[in-house]
């Protein structure tokens, strides 16, 4: 074995004063084995040890959540004893460096973060966010991630129903794969991941342990440099057959009462799910690495212990339970090995080979993970725009269709074509992908789920509190737009270098802005993820917490998508509007300047607004509904007729700011809506102090705007759809 | 009537299809599992789509050497209607069921949407619930869906009236835009010599409920129904 010297352990990332503590908590020098434990158990990706004070300060309760943070993923009560069991978990780096493989496993992570728990996932949602589209890694990405989601979710059999996906050149070194899967589970069926008595067996099952992602945690711990290629045996493979078998096997065992505990080995793999179920526990663990079923000759304990090989799972049983288990697993032809049992020595012991290779205390090294309260300093807040400073375009119909064909805001088809979107046979014909949040049936129910996934980094940059609110509060608005009941988030929180104080800051006022947008709308948060370190060469991403929202629909056949579904329909605008221009996508894309503050939220008034369009909606006042965000009013507007495949006719009302302001303007909380009534809506929007203005009539086949000017839907259409095949060719 | 739906480890559309089923035949369909070697008489074997063994070969190779295959081409050599939708078409082509084989997609992408197909004959139980030439909105997802053929196994096909579905636009009219993988002769579903299996790469079961989005799929369980019943 290896002799630990000054280098070995600094290029396991351990601070002076860290590896100090190792000494005391060992009472001697730890072995290669030992410290490559304690280097994955207290990385920034396993311990949270700059996030951790922040995130504590997250709300986290309501009375329909069943499990918050701390657990594999959030559960919360969707009625009838069933539950949804959901979270976001970031694959950044490793989809960098090898986009396929690195996208594909980090599907396969969330997918088993929520299967543990017992629910069947039921849908994967994926926020992406790729460098400037000129640059020249970004074709690559965008083809490897893709393919790589798809591969995997395609072939698992969950459909992949919703996301995003930005270009900017924040990530040009650092994209960001962020994946979220949400299952089903009945309440009565929930695992946890606490492994208990002494003398239970411990119990490997799935795939085969290899050499691949040894350090996956560590390096997702650290920067970039220009050698990062180097870490390309870092990366997982994934074998989506594999996950499949394991999704259905562990389901089946959890139909009986064979598992007292459960947890998937992801990051930091054996070492970091044998370690949390034990602390959980309160119990020791004894491991013989000669039980554990691996790919590769001679591999050694050190390689075993942190291998992130994909596709495995640890469990407790009951104990005589082992053969009945064993059947299960044998039937979808896994490896089913009894690799240890628990104990009550408070210690974890490791032997392979006839001798103890590894004898750690699990308390003391859980317990003294570092936790810092790093300096951080606010974020000063950005002037408003001086609106004297934003001309009048020339053509505004014209600026309509080019902003309809950028990058930003151009279909995304290219991308959902790729995934399997429709399997399992529940996902709504409105609640397809391309719409303000996706629908996906509770099977053999009326229910729906209605998922999201949402972030404005530019607004973060500008102004982290403003941009953490404003991501809550799409996210809570596009949910609300289909008719569901907003229920809780959970928040991926990518950032770059929180060792310098003003990334800290970004992340401290991004928390502090998304508590406060979740205490105004009952919108905890259940589960979530840290990535940091997203910088290469010194150069961070902009800051992006992305925010996964569920909610649910009692009955599924009064929910509605954005698309306008006849013509002759009153076009009513809900929510008040100023014309707000600073930070816009208007600005960025026309003006090429991203200046001014980005909009404020009312959290009152959105949640005022949104809670009188959900009751009309339920009501069946209204036809179709489309939040507005990037891009504002004639944006969303266009989206709805593209989806309906119809025009729309506006009588521009009398307005109290410039038209392109009016047009483009990023206002929070607004909502455009189609109906047959508007004078009930509008008298009802009265009666209850919600903004609500008549502006126009869905029909013919162009988006024509009185006393402004006419562009053939097909016309903005092929701009749209033809932008990213044309990139991506 | 009774179906079954053969469930491979790696099938993911198996309950879809049992759905569908259940909701045509107005009973409980037969699922059965890969390694069985028998099974219950039935009226309807359906192969689900999915990754039969993952695919990692060729799409359905595997699959096509498992038990249950060699009973149900026993089976369907004695008449009994067998109906491979996706990788189930993928399978009982590698099972020498029904000619030709399916590539990778002419854009070498997955593939999932909505696509049209018309129906070239109803002359089959399959279709026996449209007329010939109507036009259905269906939806496709394969990686592997580029039908081929041998010249002389296209012109027995075609001179047998054997193609069941072609891809076309809305309009019913064939073009490249049209056909979403590069099959040939736009080929969506072909059937065997006795017409009595069929293999289709787009999925009526997943429009076959108006919350999904269209019904166009549901008339091909009833007609099967009605036609075998």
């Amino acid at each position: 074995m290896s002799e630990i010297t000054a280098d070995v352990i600094a290029s396991h990332g351990f601070t002076d004063a860290e590896y100090a503590k190792v000494l005391e908590i060992m009472g001697r020098e730890p072995n290669m084995t030992e410290l490559g434990i304690f280097s994955v158990m207290w990385s920034e990706h396993c311990s949270y040890k700059s996030s951790k004070k922040w995130l504590k300060t997250l709300p986290t309760e309501a009375p329909w959540v069943i499990c918050g943070p701390g657990e594999n993923a959030g559960i919360i009560d969707i009625g009838d004893g069933q539950a949804a069991v959901f979270k976001m978990e970031s694959h950044n780096h490793p989809s960098y460096i090898e986009p396929y493989q690195g996208a594909a496993t980090g599907v396969g992570g969330i997918l088993r973060d929520v299967f543990t728990m017992g629910a069947r996932p039921v849908a994967n949602l994926n926020a992406l966010r790729f460098g400037s589209t000129d640059h020249p890694k970004t074709r690559h990405l965008v083809s490897g991630v893709v393919a790589g989601v798809g591969g995997y979710g395609n072939c698992v059999g969950v459909p992949t129903v919703g996301g995003e996906c930005e270009f900017h050149a924040s990530y040009n070194g650092n994209i960001l794969v962020n994946a979220m899967t949400v299952g089903v589970a009945d309440q009565d069926k929930i695992f946890y991941s606490a492994a208990t008595g002494a003398g239970n067996p411990i119990v490997y099952v799935g795939s085969k342990t290899g050499r691949d992602g040894i350090h996956g945690a560590t390096m997702a711990s650290v920067e970039f440099s220009d050698d990062s290629e180097a870490k390309r045996p870092t990366v997982q493979v994934g074998d989506p057959f594999t996950e499949k078998l394991l999704i259905e096997a562990c389901l089946e065992l959890m139909q009986t009462d064979c598992i007292i505990g459960i947890q998937d080995m992801g990051a930091a793999g054996l070492t970091s799910s044998s370690f949390e179920m034990a602390s959980k526990g309160g119990v020791g663990v004894e491991l013989d690495l000669d039980k554990i079923p691996q790919r590769e000759a001679d591999m050694t304990a050190y390689e075993m212990m942190l291998s992130e090989s994909q596709e495995r799972m640890l469990m407790v049983l009951r104990p005589g339970t082992e053969a009945r288990a064993e059947a299960i697993f044998k039937k979808w032809e896994l490896d089913f090995s009894v690799c240890g049992e628990l104990t009550d020595s408070g210690h974890m012991v490791l032997r392979h080979k006839g001798e103890i290779v590894a004898d750690l205390p699990i308390d003391p090294l859980a317990l003294a993970s570092p936790e810092y309260d790093r300096p951080w300093v606010p974020t000063a807040k950005p002037p408003a725009l001086d609106m004297a400073s934003s001309p009048a375009p020339d053509d505004l119909m014209a600026t309509l269709l080019a902003m309809m064909g950028s990058p930003a805001l151009a279909s995304k088809r290219w991308i959902w074509e790729q995934y399997d979107h429709m399997v399992m046979g529940d996902t709504l014909g409105h609640g397809r992908p391309g719409g303000d949040a996706a629908l996906v049936r509770v099977h053999g129910s009326k229910k729906a789920l209605a998922m999201t996934s949402d972030c404005t980094p530019r607004y973060c940059y500008a102004d982290p509190v403003e941009g953490g609110r404003q991501a809550v509060a799409e996210s809570w608005r596009n949910i609300t737009a289909t008719g569901a009941t907003p229920l809780a988030i959970t928040d991926n929180m990518n950032f770059g270098n929180p060792e310098k104080p003003e990334i800290m800051g970004q992340f401290v006022g991004c928390c502090q802005g998304i508590s406060e947008a979740c205490i105004a709308l009952d919108y905890p948060v259940v589960s979530g993820n840290v990535s940091l370190y997203n910088e290469t060469n010194g150069q961070g991403i902009h800051p992006t917490p992305t925010i996964g929202g569920v909610g649910l629909i009692e009955d599924a056949a009064r929910s509605v998508g954005i698309g306008l579904t006849a013509d002759d329909q009153d076009i009513v605008l809900i929510g008040e509007s100023r014309g707000h221009l600073g930070c816009s996508l208007y600005l960025e894309l026309i003006e090429n300047r991203t200046d001014g503050a980005p909009p404020p939220v009312d959290l009152a008034a959105e949640r005022k607004t949104g809670d009188f369009v959900r009751a009309q909606i339920l009501a069946r006042e209204i036809s179709c509904c489309h939040d507005l965000s990037d891009g504002g009013l004639l944006v969303g507007l266009t989206e709805m007729a593209l989806a309906g495949q119809r025009g729309v006719r506006i009588a521009l009302p009398e307005l109290s700011m410039p038209l392109h302001a009016w047009a483009f303007g990023e206002d929070q909380g607004r909502y455009l809506v189609a109906t047959n009534d508007a004078p009930a809506l509008l008298a009802s929007a009265q009666s209850q102090g919600v903004d609500a203005v008549l502006i126009g009539k869905s029909g013919g086949s162009d988006i024509q705007i009185s006393g402004v000017g006419t562009l053939p839907v097909d016309t903005i259409r092929q701009a749209h759809e033809n932008w990213m095949p044309a990139y991506m060719a | 009537m009774k179906a079954a739906v053969i469930v491979f480890p790696g099938s993911n559309c198996d309950r879809d299809l049992q759905v569908s089923l259940r909701i045509a035949t107005g009973n409980e369909p037969l699922m059965v599992w890969h390694g069985d070697s028998s099974f219950d008489d039935v009226d309807l074997i359906a192969v689900p789509g999915g990754f039969s063994y993952g695919d990692y070969l060729r799409a359905g190779a595997m699959a096509a050497k498992s038990p249950v295959m060699r009973e149900i081409i026993a089976r369907a050599n004695k008449g009994v209607p067998v109906l491979g939708i996706c990788n189930g078409f993928q399978i009982l082509t590698e099972s020498g069921l029904l000619p030709g084989a399916l590539m990778r997609n002419a854009a070498l992408k997955y593939i999932c949407k909505d696509i049209h197909l018309r129906v070239e004959t109803n002359d089959t139980a399959f279709t026996r619930g449209y007329a010939t030439g109507d036009v259905l909105r269906i939806p496709i997802a394969h990686h592997d869906g580029n039908y081929f053929a041998d010249p002389d196994t296209l012109d027995e096909l075609e001179q047998e009236n054997r193609v069941a579905f072609r891809y076309t636009n809305a309009q019913g009219e064939q073009s490249a835009d049209a056909n979403p993988n590069g099959s040939q002769h736009h080929i969506a579903g072909i059937l065997n010599k006795n017409r009595n299996v069929l293999g289709m790469m787009p999925h009526p079961e997943r429009l076959a409920d108006a919350a999904l989005g269209g019904e166009d799929g549901k008339r091909m369980f009833e007609g099967l129904v009605r036609a075998i019943a």
